[in-house]
């Protein structure tokens, strides 16, 4: 997704937290992994930082790095 | 379109086999099917391949000819088909069809895997070319990745439990267990299936299938012509293949496979059958939900009831519907290329009496269901006897 199209907030659709990485991805296991639902509909899939996250949490967009968009946990 | 019959089956064990190379399964399973049938490699007349990623894995392409020649199948086209883990029953799928259409009369269809030669972050790698490398793989997803986020989902909707999917790989490796050419041949309980190591959350190593090299052939030809060879006919009632998107964020609901319940409905039409009628399964768990979810799919439980039926042991031997009397693909294994040929070779094997200790009941009519990616090709196949 174009980092120009990502929304601010997003919540979880579901999540998964990969223990057994991809080659390419060993050395940032375990993190999680997520489908968001798009406010504007649609999804994507994103990875998150920080605390973890479960089905129906709302999250903020922190960064988009080669190609991957990072979210955070919103705070209450 | 003819009526067409499986007239020859063949297969190696599937397992961890460091001195055999891919050619030489390929070779030992589709000799076996000629020889299942006692035909000749000369009245062969065509061949076609299953198989997902022989190329990552051993650098050896144009591997259909390279088979087929080694067969004794000279001049033949031969030819290789990559559906994920359902390359081989793609490649059935296209051998019924030109034998049903008359193009052909005896073809053999035939998957091959080999895949142990690999480290485990390496063949989780390959795998993940079956995801949508533009998104989610790039993302960070695994196949187990993506299979444990679809449990979560269907966790949420329905309510499925750990304990539910735990039940699938019990039975799945108690079905193992009895095969002789299973992968892993070893009963697990459900103490054991519930405090495995984690690899993608909420999936432990006992709800993934098994890295596994292996191959499986089978020989067909049309029903009138079935006399002519040694083994019993089994008669393919029902034949589907479909398709959908990839990427699984890009499926309306992820609980379900649109693949899997148009194949099925496919299927189910052609045969002139339902659910009901079927006797026995063999689905594609390649992971744990994945069998919740295709006995759902199929029809034989409704939405959400896939993980209760199995844990009541539904799903067993000597249960209402038995599945994966094999052992499936989290026992018996999973060499990803030859799993759907795989299937059909052990309906054939029920419908014929020749299961031993997983011999199943009501063995008259069985269906198998090969999954490629997370949904994206189905091959639904209703095989009976002829």
């Amino acid at each position: 997704m174009n980092p120009a199209t990502i929304p601010t907030t997003a919540t979880i659709y579901t999540e998964t937290v990969v223990y057994s990485p991809p080659e390419q991805y060993s050395a940032e296991a375990p993190y999680q992994l997520a489908i968001l639902n798009l406010p504007e509909g649609g999804r994507v899939t994103v990875r998150i930082l920080g605390e973890r996250v479960s089905i129906g949490d709302s999250v903020d967009f922190v960064e988009s790095r080669n190609g991957v968009s990072y979210f955070r946990k919103r705070l209450p | 379109m003819r009526p067409v019959a499986i007239i020859g089956i063949g297969k190696t064990a599937f397992g961890a086999f460091p001195d055999r190379d891919l050619r030489s399964l390929a070779v030992e399973a589709g000799a076996k099917a000629l020889e299942n049938a006692a035909a000749r490699p000369a009245q062969v007349e065509a061949f076609f391949l299953g198989n997902f990623a022989g190329p990552s894995f051993t650098g050896q392409n144009h591997l259909a000819p390279l088979i087929a020649s080694a067969l004794g199948l000279h001049g033949v086209p031969a030819t290789r088909f990559e559906a994920a883990c359902a390359s081989s029953g793609s490649a059935f799928f296209h051998a019924v069809s030109a034998v049903a259409s008359g193009l052909y009369d005896v073809v053999l269809a035939e998957g091959v895997e080999k895949m142990t030669c690999q480290t485990t972050p390496k063949v989780t790698e390959i795998l993940a070319g079956a995801g949508d490398l533009s998104g989610e793989v790039k993302a960070g997803a695994t196949f187990p990745a993506l299979f444990a986020m679809i449990a979560r989902r269907h966790m949420h909707e329905y309510g499925t439990t750990r304990e539910h999917l735990a039940a699938v790989a019990v039975k799945n490796h108690a079905n193992g267990a009895k095969n002789p050419a299973a992968h892993m041949r070893k009963v697990i309980t459900m103490e054991q299936a519930l405090a495995g190591k984690p690899v993608s959350e909420p999936l432990t190593v006992y709800d993934c299938s098994l890295v596994s090299d292996g191959a499986a052939a089978v020989l067909i030809a049309p029903l009138e012509r079935a006399v002519e060879f040694a083994a019993k006919p089994i008669r393919v009632l029902g034949l589907a293949q479909t398709s959908d998107v990839v990427a699984l964020d890009e499926k309306d609901d992820i609980t379900t496979f649109r693949a899997v319940r148009s194949a099925g409905e496919k299927a189910y039409r052609m045969a002139g059958l339902k659910p009901s009628d079927i006797g026995f399964a063999e689905v594609h768990d390649c992971f744990t939900i994945a069998e919740i979810i295709a006995i759902e799919d199929l029809g034989f439980v409704s939405k959400g009831e896939g993980g209760p039926f199995s844990l009541a042991g539904n799903t067993c031997v000597h249960g209402t519907l038995p599945v994966n009397a094999s052992g499936g693909l989290k026992s018996k294994g999973h060499p990803v290329g030859a799993t759907g040929v795989g299937q059909i070779c052990d309906l054939v094997q029920q419908i014929r009496g020749e299961a031993g200790e997983r011999q199943v009941k009501r063995s008259q009519i069985g269906l198998a269901q090969n999954l490629g990616g997370s949904g994206a090709t189905c091959v639904v196949t209703i095989l009976g006897a002829a």
